[in-house]
């Protein structure tokens, strides 16, 4: 398993070699399809659309409905115009959505097609319906991450919808990040408990978590509804929930329509979801429910029980950048040492949170913003671990280093769970508990001498 | 929406032209006049014509890919120890590592790259100020940390159109490295889906690095050509011929090795499974080596004894005839007992076959192996040679999109032309049909049975909810959908992460799958008790 890999390092300036990230417009299609009644559109070549849909498809072993623009040479030399009014001609006749989300590719950025105004276009020739809406987002595959590209698409909802009426609601948004379903419903949930009325977006339960019921439906119960979108700028204060997701549409919803935003780090872990609580109280102007407290104090008996699994062992963990972020902050939480802290995603930001959180607990990290697995492999080949912490990409590592391994993040296309089940929150942190002692016992006892094969642990 | 498992399912009695009608007439006027020519109702008493390897219509959610999937996604990633590096930003080349599951082992030399993926992972300033620097400096960063012999170098869209010169950098590495060094303009808008990709890779792999070993081979030999490996069939397809005393020199490209490939052309003929993405390899090394090729299907158990049938008439060799039909009656035996129980249980059953170039005409002889009938199926991406057969080649109109596909001027190699049969024999083979023929899907398709290329979603959709097939075969962006329609999906592109389905023992595994599939007990619970027919219920219960 991955016998290439040598133990020396070699700086490379030019040559990515098994990446931690992939290309913007995949983060587009998944936000977008966190609206209601969306169909996300791909401007560019069919390849794009088929690989992202193929993709989230593997992830959530659910359907993916996506359209694309099908460029040829053609529509390169001359653009991408006709391609995309077919496109929308077809869509609002043949599937009807209410909204069609379109973002670009590395080919109709390079060539400069300009959606505002090609869809403009096509709204003046009845192309596009009326009561129908096409949002956009610039998604050029050569900046950032898969990781921008959500971001994108998120900040373009904003752009296209969030309405400045001078009233104020109670409500508050929150911008939920590139996470799992299971997580959009599990911090609406936690809104709510904190009597708090919040409008997530964009919002993929009940989307891409739907129930099998022998009845197909293209656009499923879930998702951000428009009026809510619209609503967004009337409401109090926006959280956003991870600097490299989610910032940017706060950012652009005060700049806009004069609603405050505050970023908050993901709620993955114990401190992380404490100081998501704490914001939910200043806005809520009430102490936390029991059932809250209560569901915090789980975690930390967890930790506190078991703390002799967790204690000094050496972790590394790769992903993106808001989850690695929250996660080391919380396997600090535990004892535990990350030492090798990767992520694919470009941003010195990273870097510097991650030295700040481990600054004073652990000494000699590796931290490494816009790295890749390969790195990563020959850092763990030159001081081992105990645990390894990323997608599905990460079990290659395991295999070849024989490595606990804990399946945390995007994409995750060998195992199921994560659409159901957070990671966020206080029942997030009791899973990811009891998901990393899972790795951990198995591996003690898998190693354990017969004669001290424990019963109990 | 729904699809109720338990009602009949009676094809013949649809009208298969008003159901055609039905489903255009959805579509805007252009565009159904376009889609009306790419689905055929099966009439085998007249000549019957189809609209094949033309645009997509944007915005009709397609299954198809780009030219890139089809170069590097298919038919070069599957060599395992070569680099194989795309010049990108990182999407194209995330999304094609390991993905399609063509399995692999390293050779004697352990070079071995399938686990890996590599990219330049193009930014901004790449774009603006050019790439060519960085492929060069990825490509020496390659060499000097792992020493291949050979590196692939993929094209994706914005490097065709920023003017990278691939090609240039590659032969200037190659010079300064020692190694072969191929690139491949691939970009995704090529072409009209993956096949303009195949043709691309297959010109790549015959310019630069097929014909290049003279090694003597010794008995029997063959090529696989258009098999992937998928699941480990080429293993299973090995495995047959080797207990029939022919050895694989080669496969095309599953679980291919840059050193086997150059030796390929010493082989003694051509065997041909994907007949789409790799046809032109087989003609170019018939042309300039003079090896025939023979159009195979090892994809059932009956499809695999006729396939062997036709090596035996090639070879001519009473002794090896004699082995092939021994094992023949071995292998269908073991495999027809195990099959029965199966069979026993899925006869009658529909299915739809929408995949590939190839595997939407060779997984039908495997389904009626089971007692099952195809009555919908369609190419992703085939031309019309793949529907109505090579005959047709000479009718088909080149149009903008597959002109700027290269077709390489190939002549017969001055000194090593080897002519394997004299040319009455060789005309006598293909007048049998043995050699240097394909006759497509559309022959083996009755009345009653709806032919549909490039198949949409909304296409997919209408035919499943008309025609209640009981299994419908895709792949992985359609499984999902089919499946919450209740209707069990299979995977032929990547198997379901199973396989092989190739082959004696595969079509066994693929009776045992499709069974499982069919029959499974947690379809019976995709209603809630309470759905099943509460309102009668409850009307009595209000009185």
């Amino acid at each position: 398993m991955l016998d290439m890999t040598p133990k020396e390092i070699f700086e490379r300036k030019a040559l990515r070699i098994n990446p931690a990230k992939t290309c913007q417009p995949i983060g587009a299609m998944y936000a977008a399809l966190g609206i209601h009644g969306c169909l996300p559109h791909s401007h560019g070549s069919q390849g794009c659309c088929a690989y992202h849909r193929s993709h989230l498809t593997r992830h959530y072993k659910e359907p993916v409905m996506a359209s694309t623009s099908s460029f040829t040479e053609g529509a390169s030399v001359f653009g991408g115009g006709a391609n995309l009014r077919q496109a929308l001609k077809t869509i609002f006749q043949v599937y009807d959505p209410e909204i069609v989300a379109v973002h670009t590719t590395c080919l109709s950025e390079t060539i400069g097609d300009d959606i505002p105004s090609l869809v403009k276009k096509a709204r003046e020739d009845g192309i596009v319906p009326d009561g129908k809406y096409v949002i956009h987002a610039n998604t050029p595959s050569y900046v950032g991450s898969h990781v921008t590209g959500f971001s994108n698409m998120t900040t373009a909802m904003v752009k296209y919808f969030s309405e400045k009426n001078g009233g104020r609601t109670s409500a508050i948004n929150i911008v939920p990040g590139y996470v799992e379903p299971s997580d959009m419903a599990e911090i609406k949930r936690l809104a709510t408990e904190m009597g708090l009325e919040a409008i997530l977006f964009p919002d993929t339960s009940g989307v891409l978590d739907a129930p099998q019921t022998a009845r197909f439906s293209m656009y499923p119960k879930g998702g951000v509804k428009v009026d809510a979108l619209k609503k967004t700028g009337s409401s109090r204060a926006t959280l956003s929930l991870g600097k490299f997701a989610s910032e940017a549409a706060g950012a652009l919803l005060e700049q806009m329509c004069d609603v405050p935003y505050q970023c908050l780090d993901l709620p993955i872990g114990i401190s992380s979801t404490d100081r998501f609580i704490e914001a939910l109280i200043e806005f809520s102007g009430q102490t936390p429910p029991a059932t809250i407290t209560d569901e915090r104090g789980r975690v930390v008996d967890v930790m506190t029980d078991m703390l002799q699994y967790f204690h000094g062992k050496k972790v590394a963990l790769f992903g993106d950048p808001d989850h690695v972020i929250s996660m080391t902050e919380f396997l600090v939480d535990l004892g535990m040492k990350p030492i090798h802290v990767v992520t694919g995603t470009p941003g010195k930001y990273f870097e510097h949170r991650i030295k700040k959180i481990l600054d004073g607990k652990v000494k000699h990290a590796n931290v490494r913003a816009f790295s890749d697995l390969f790195m990563l492999h020959q850092w763990i080949k030159n001081e081992p671990v105990d645990l390894l912490i990323g997608n599905t990409y990460g079990k290659y590592i395991a295999r070849a280093e024989d490595i606990p391994f804990v399946r945390f993040g995007f994409p995750i296309l060998d195992r199921i769970g994560h659409s159901y089940f957070p990671t966020t929150g206080y029942r997030g942190a009791l899973r990811l508990l009891e998901k990393m002692l899972d790795a951990i016992l198995d591996r003690l006892d898998r190693d354990a001498p017969e004669s001290s094969f424990e019963l109990v642990m | 929406m729904s699809v109720l498992l338990e009602e009949p399912k009676r094809t013949e009695e649809f009208d298969l032209e008003e159901i055609v009608e039905n489903i255009i007439r959805v579509y805007p006027t252009k565009v159904a006049r376009k889609r009306r020519r790419h689905i055929i109702a099966r009439d085998p008493s007249v000549p019957q014509e189809i609209e094949a390897n033309v645009r997509t219509v944007p915005g009709i959610i397609t299954q198809r890919g780009c030219c890139y999937a089809g170069c590097k996604g298919v038919v070069i990633g599957p060599i395992v120890d070569m680099v194989h590096i795309v010049h990108g930003p990182i999407g194209c080349s995330f999304y094609a590592w390991m993905t399609r599951r063509n399995q692999g082992v390293p050779r004697e030399d352990g070079h071995y790259f399938l686990e890996y993926c590599f990219s330049t992972d193009m930014q901004e300033e790449n774009i603006i100020f050019g790439g060519e620097k960085k492929l060069r400096a990825a490509i020496k960063e390659a060499y000097e940390i792992f020493h291949p012999k050979a590196i692939s170098v993929h094209a994706t869209c914005p490097v065709g159109l920023i003017g990278d010169d691939i090609h240039a950098v590659a032969k200037e590495m190659s010079q300064e490295l020692g190694i072969d060094i191929v690139a491949f303009s691939c970009e995704g808008y090529r072409g009209v889906s993956q096949s303009a990709g195949h043709h691309i890779a297959n010109n790549g792999l015959f310019e630069h690095i097929v014909g290049q070993d003279d090694v003597e081979l010794e008995g029997f030999t063959v090529n696989c050509l258009g098999e992937y490996n998928i699941g480990g069939d080429a293993w299973e397809i090995e495995r047959i011929l080797d207990r029939c005393g022919i050895k694989v020199a080669s496969t095309f490209s599953g679980n291919g090795s840059y050193d086997e490939f150059r030796r390929a052309h010493m082989a003694d003929v051509n065997l041909v499974q994907c007949h789409r993405s790799i046809n032109y390899m087989a003609e170019m090394m018939e042309t300039k080596f003079g090896i025939p090729w023979i159009k195979v299907n090892f994809i059932g158990v009956k499809a695999t004894s006729k396939s062997l049938r036709k090596l035996a008439e090639f070879f001519e060799d009473d002794a090896l005839s004699k082995r092939i039909e021994e094992v023949i009656r071995d292998e269908e035996e073991k495999a027809e007992e195990q099959i029965a129980p199966y069979r026993e249980r899925l006869e009658g059953k529909t299915a739809f076959l929408f995949v590939g170039g190839s595997r939407a005409h060779h997984y039908q002889d495997l389904f009626s192996d089971l007692g099952m009938k195809t009555i919908v199926a369609g190419y992703e991406f085939a031309h019309r040679d793949d529907y109505e057969g090579r005959d047709v080649l000479p009718k088909i109109k080149v149009d903008a999109d597959s002109r700027n596909i290269p077709e390489l001027e190939v002549e017969p190699d001055p000194e090593r032309f080897r002519p394997r049969k004299d040319p009455e024999t060789l005309e006598r083979l293909r007048q049998m049909g043995i050699v240097d023929t394909y006759e497509g899907m559309m022959r083996d398709m009755g009345p009653g049975t709806l032919i549909v290329d490039d198949i949409s979603h909304f296409e997919l959709e209408y035919l499943m909810e008309t025609l209640k097939p009981d299994i419908v075969c895709s792949g992985i962006k359609d499984k999902y959908v089919i499946q919450k329609m209740g209707v069990p999906s299979k995977q032929l592109h990547s198997y379901d992460y199973s396989g092989p389905f190739a082959g004696y023992r595969g079509a066994v595994n693929f009776a045992k799958e499709i069974d499982m599939l069919i029959n499974n007990p947690a379809w019976s619970f995709t209603r809630a008790p309470w759905e099943k027919a509460p309102l009668i219920k409850g009307a009595v219960i209000t009185e």
